[in-house]
């Protein structure tokens, strides 16, 4: 008998196919997204006692998908720069502005800057909006977990649900520390199960996220299944993300925002 | 660029070699990826070496071991602005996988896979002359489930979205191929010291 040798692939093979879809096309031309632009911050809201939302006004902002990035920069006198990637906030039709909600992380250069030093009238520079992936255009069941600021980018994906009247089938659960910590806690409706960590009201249990409460919100699945969201810091990431796959949700439906 | 009223920036001593907008991360090694951590056992998995090559090639986690080992200890920088100094991998030189496969003369550019799916490409020169390895190693111990273990693709001249986690394989191509954050809008080659961050840059 013969060996039949596997044959090399030929030049023109196509890659091998990414099992991550890209959802829709950024809206934007990627030499806008390349581009410095300068945003006059006009608000400041307070949302708990560690996160504020910031209000710029950003005349050629070419639009975005809820879910996406910036990335944006600071410089100090000497020319020193610091440049930091954002999660926005706002909806895409809030037309010439987009908001963010910082942290305000324990001597942390720029969310420090925002929370001590900025004010109305203030500019700083961003580009954007950046990747792709992490982008819901509102065109299929999402279910979205979100921790402290971990809930930013699915804010804009429940706010653009909101604001266009979507009807397909949207859920978010947020996790945060206790409920003073709970970033946009007046803006939740029907469609959001809240997670306390640490402190919670009477009557309500304290923990973090576990597998029953997750088998629960993948329960009653829509038609096509549901596409996931996972964002927080890697430690949520990590442990959101096993609890969905545990629960039968597909690894490549599954996309997931690291902060760091 | 205009100075942002009141921002000093944090107190910093000079450091040439900290590309620039990049910060140091210290002992801090922030974890971004998109996917999901795999459960992926020494065992199960392979490194292949296939498109544009005489002799395509799998080999196992033992197979791979018994190549001559090698160690990468320098800097490595991210595109979201951290830089990590003095890191120590461990592993093989990729030179070591390219050699035996022989490489086709018109092979310009490589595509580099994971066991997960993620995808990025790599012009071939910034594959080969010892710049790159397949690491297995962290310091003293195992490379870390959700930062690539138990194998990842190390490129460190590059930023490291170039250094494919998970690493499954590396196809050779006659042209460039873009690979899963590329066609996201990051720039093909990713040089930390052009800031060649996204496309356009
Ligand atoms: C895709 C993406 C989206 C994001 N979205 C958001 C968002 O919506 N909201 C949000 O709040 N954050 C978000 N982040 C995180 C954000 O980018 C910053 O990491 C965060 O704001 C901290 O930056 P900083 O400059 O304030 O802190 P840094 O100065 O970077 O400090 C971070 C930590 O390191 C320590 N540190 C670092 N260097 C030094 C040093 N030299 N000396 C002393 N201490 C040091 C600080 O004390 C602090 O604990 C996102 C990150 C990513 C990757």
């Amino acid at each position: 008998m013969t060996e039949t040798p596997t044959p090399p692939f030929p030049p023109t093979a196509p890659a091998p196919s990414t099992r991550f879809a890209v959802p829709g096309r950024i809206a934007v031309s990627d030499r806008t997204a390349a581009t410095w632009q300068r945003a006059t911050l006009t608000e400041v809201r307070r949302e708990t006692p560690h996160a504020s939302t910031f209000r710029f006004a950003v005349p050629r902002w070419e639009g975005h998908l809820p879910g996406q990035h910036l990335m944006l920069r600071l410089r100090a006198q000497d020319g020193y720069v610091a440049q930091r990637h954002y999660s926005i906030a706002s909806p895409p039709d809030d037309t010439g502005h987009v908001e963010l909600t910082l942290d305000h992380v324990d001597g942390g250069e720029v969310s420090g800057w925002f929370h001590t030093v900025a004010k109305p009238g203030d500019e700083v520079e961003l580009r954007g909006p950046l990747s792709g992936f992490f982008a819901w255009p509102g065109d299929r069941p999402a279910l979205l977990l979100g921790a402290g600021s971990g809930v930013v980018p699915l804010m804009s994906m429940v706010r653009h649900h909101r604001a266009r009247k979507l009807s397909v089938p949207l859920r978010l659960l947020v996790s945060a520390r206790g409920p003073e910590e709970l970033i946009y806690a007046s803006e939740y409706g029907p469609e959001t199960t809240t997670v306390f960590t640490r402190s919670a009201p009477p009557g309500t249990p304290v923990g973090r996220v576990s597998a029953a409460r997750v088998e629960r919100l993948l329960a009653d699945p829509p038609e096509g299944g549901w596409e996931a969201y996972v964002c927080g810091s890697n430690g949520f990431a990590e442990h959101a993300s096993r609890l969905l796959v545990g629960a039968g949700q597909p690894v490549d439906r599954i996309r997931i925002e690291r902060f760091g | 660029m205009n100075v942002t009223r009141g921002f000093a920036g944090r107190p910093r001593v000079r450091n040439d070699g900290l590309p620039p907008g990049q910060y140091d991360a210290g002992d801090d090694w922030p974890v971004l990826s998109a996917e999901v951590t795999p459960e992926l056992a020494p065992a199960q998995w392979t490194f292949t070496v296939d498109g544009l090559v005489a002799e395509p090639r799998t080999w196992s986690w033992d197979e791979a071991h018994a190549l001559p080992p090698s160690a990468y200890e320098g800097d490595i920088h991210c595109v979201t602005s951290w830089s990590k100094f003095g890191v120590r991998f461990g592993g093989v030189s990729l030179d070591a996988f390219l050699g035996p496969v022989r490489p086709a003369a018109e092979t310009t550019h490589a595509l580099a896979y994971s066991h997960t799916g993620y995808t990025t490409n790599l012009p071939l020169a910034d594959l080969t002359g010892g710049r790159a390895w397949i690491v297995w190693e962290y310091g003293d111990g195992p490379l870390p489930a959700e930062h690539g273990g138990p194998a990842r693709l190390l490129v460190p001249h590059l930023y490291f979205w170039k250094s494919a986690k998970w690493i499954a394989g590396i196809r050779l191509l006659d042209h460039d191929e873009p690979g899963f954050w590329e066609q996201n809008g990051y720039h093909h080659r990713g040089n930390p010291w052009e800031e060649q961050r996204y496309s356009g840059d």
